[in-house]
């Protein structure tokens, strides 16, 4: 598992994808703190992390694209479905390298609070809170990601599908406001990424939003492992 | 240490390798023959678990691959068609992730250098895999299947895309190596197979159609006893001819080679060496021997003989059956 991980990460690090990926990252979020937090002078991250949220969703399919859908096409999944590695393993590996990925992204959200910290009084509790709900929504895009790398061959195909399910997430807010019932509105509400992701950026730190990400990343994942599996029956 | 029985694998209504059953023991090099499309790769797929049987076994060391198929993979190098390579790591990362990823018990330096050393790679060693020949990706990729030193080494055309002098290293280490390990290895090359193996399976359209010694193979299917002879002259009469020598089994008029000049294939008792006789009784009358030959057959031949049963002249029915169709279609 630490084996697959490492590699991938190499394997970043060794294409321009891994640093153009975190200094575009840093760059946004950059943009949004100047913007949203530096100009209005006020010691407030909220909206930062809304915006974070649209570019996490559009960029994470970019760093997933190629996970399997590369091996898929180079016949390296050879090598590596013959291992004695599980599957489970695997996928977590692969899982692992991206989330370690975004792991280095969220740094800067502390050096963003240090540097407020020197101007103003930061509540730390709420920093460190939204770094976990960008981590787990991150998680959860990255198993989404992994998930349609898996399906295909071409990373073209993984990136576009992946985008379009995660704005697929997004929608799910507009859909909710068009259902004829009450019921239906608030099941489909309760499956709301924005609005679970947004309790985060107010400052809600809950378990019940915690355990929904993780979840659907779980499902993702497991949903991996079944492709992985179903391509050698098939 | 292989075993092999009834399998089978379907994809969709298309039945790739059809019911199958071999065996392969400890410390044998069995090769596995056939022509593209023939099944071979799936059948090694199937016995390193890459892909699943439909139905059948095949067990590795006696364990099933897919009942407890870690177990079994540890037992397994494989080099797959086109060698698993990561173009955008170093030959010596490479063979470091996939120590790990073998889990390899070995001391590290010193097995891998081992190895390097084995299928000369040394040199190369810190270049990125991307950048090298298809002959050195190819060795990286039998490098791979080193790793964690298997007993069991699965190849897939290992000798593919290696010049003459890569080849001869190669088949002397798959020599080397199948002293101590059990090797399956597959090619369409007859020649390649016979230098290297004990035992050939040869499979045809998914089924097996012989499995025996590379000696008994070679003593069955090419022989000194049966010649392919070319003489000017009246055939039927160089015929009446030739059936008079002693030991003489068949003679066969095949076809005009050239105008006035006959093809003829002979053959006699087991054993029976006729060429000198057959030189003096065609010289005798004046019929001069334009090519002699022992009709050592090719390996298309191998397969027509194998799957139709026919001694004679199986190249040229096919060659007629092309011919109908060409024609066939030019109408």
């Amino acid at each position: 598992m630490f084996a697959i991980m490492k590699r991938e990460l190499l394997s970043y690090f060794t294409s321009p994808l891994g640093y153009v990926f975190i200094a575009v990252f840093y760059l946004f979020s950059g943009i949004f703190l100047f913007l949203f937090t530096l100009t209005s002078q006020s010691a407030d991250m909220s909206y930062v992390y809304t915006g974070m949220f649209f570019v996490m969703l559009i960029m994470i399919p970019i760093l997933t694209m190629r996970l399997m859908a590369e091996e898929n096409k180079q016949k390296t999944d050879q090598l590596l479905l013959t291992s004695p590695v599980s599957l489970p393993r695997l996928v977590m590996g692969k899982f692992l390298s991206a989330f370690a990925i975004l792991l280095i992204c969220m740094l800067i959200f502390l050096v963003y609070g240090i540097v407020l910290s020197c101007f103003a009084s930061v509540n730390w509790a709420v920093i460190l809170g939204n770094i976990v709900g960008m981590l787990l929504l991150g998680a959860l895009c990255v198993s989404a990601g992994l998930f349609v790398s898996t399906l295909t061959e071409n990373q073209m195909i993984a990136a576009v599908g992946s985008i379009g399910l995660n704005i697929a997430f997004i929608l799910v807010d507009s859909f909710a406001s068009v259902m004829p019932t009450k019921f239906l509105q608030e099941v489909i509400y309760s499956l709301s990424f924005f609005s679970r992701y947004n309790e985060f950026t107010i400052g809600i730190f809950s378990l019940s939003n915690i355990f929904f990400f993780a979840s659907v990343a779980f499902i993702f994942l497991f949903l991996t492992v079944r492709v992985l599996e179903k391509r050698r029956w098939s | 240490m292989i075993e092999v029985r009834n399998l089978t694998k379907q994809y969709g209504s298309k039945t790739a390798v059809k019911n199958i059953s071999f065996s392969v023991n400890e410390g044998e090099i069995l090769g596995f023959l056939g022509p593209n499309g023939a099944g071979k790769s799936t059948t090694m797929n199937m016995l390193t678990g890459y892909i699943s049987s439909t139905s059948g076994i095949a067990k590795i060391n006696g364990i099933d691959i897919l009942e407890d198929p870690i177990s079994a993979k540890k037992c397994i190098g494989y080099l797959p068609e086109k060698p698993p390579v990561y173009g955008d790591m170093t030959v010596k990362e490479y063979l470091n992730f996939v120590y790990k990823l073998k889990k390899s018990k070995l001391p590290r330096e010193s097995h891998l250098a081992e190895i390097c050393e084995l299928v000369k790679i040394t040199d190369v060693k810190n270049r990125l895999i991307r950048n090298l020949s298809k002959g050195y990706q190819q060795r990286v990729g039998f490098a791979q299947a080193l790793v964690g030193n298997p007993g069991v080494l699965i190849l897939d055309e290992p000798t593919v895309g290696l010049d003459p002098k890569q080849i001869i290293e190669i088949r002397t280490l798959i020599k080397r190596l199948g002293k101590h390990h059990t090797v399956i290895l597959s090619s369409h090359i007859l020649p390649e197979v016979q230098a290297v193996c004990d035992r050939i399976v040869v499979i045809s359209s998914g089924s097996i159609v012989a499995n025996d010694t590379t000696d008994a193979l070679a003593r069955n299917l090419s022989s000194d006893h049966k010649l392919v002879v070319r003489s000017e002259g009246n055939p039927e009469e160089i015929k009446k001819l030739l059936s008079g020598i002693q030991g003489m089994e068949r003679v066969h008029i095949n076809r005009e080679a050239e105008p006035g000049v006959y093809e003829f294939f002979l053959e006699a008792k087991q054993g029976a060496d006729i060429r000198r006789d057959v030189s003096k009784k065609l010289s005798s009358r004046n019929y001069p021997i334009l090519l002699m030959k022992s009709n050592e057959l090719t390996l298309e031949e191998i397969f027509l003989k194998l799957t139709t049963g026919d001694n004679y002249g199986g190249l040229e029915k096919y060659e007629k059956a092309l011919d109908s169709k060409e024609k066939e279609s030019g109408k």
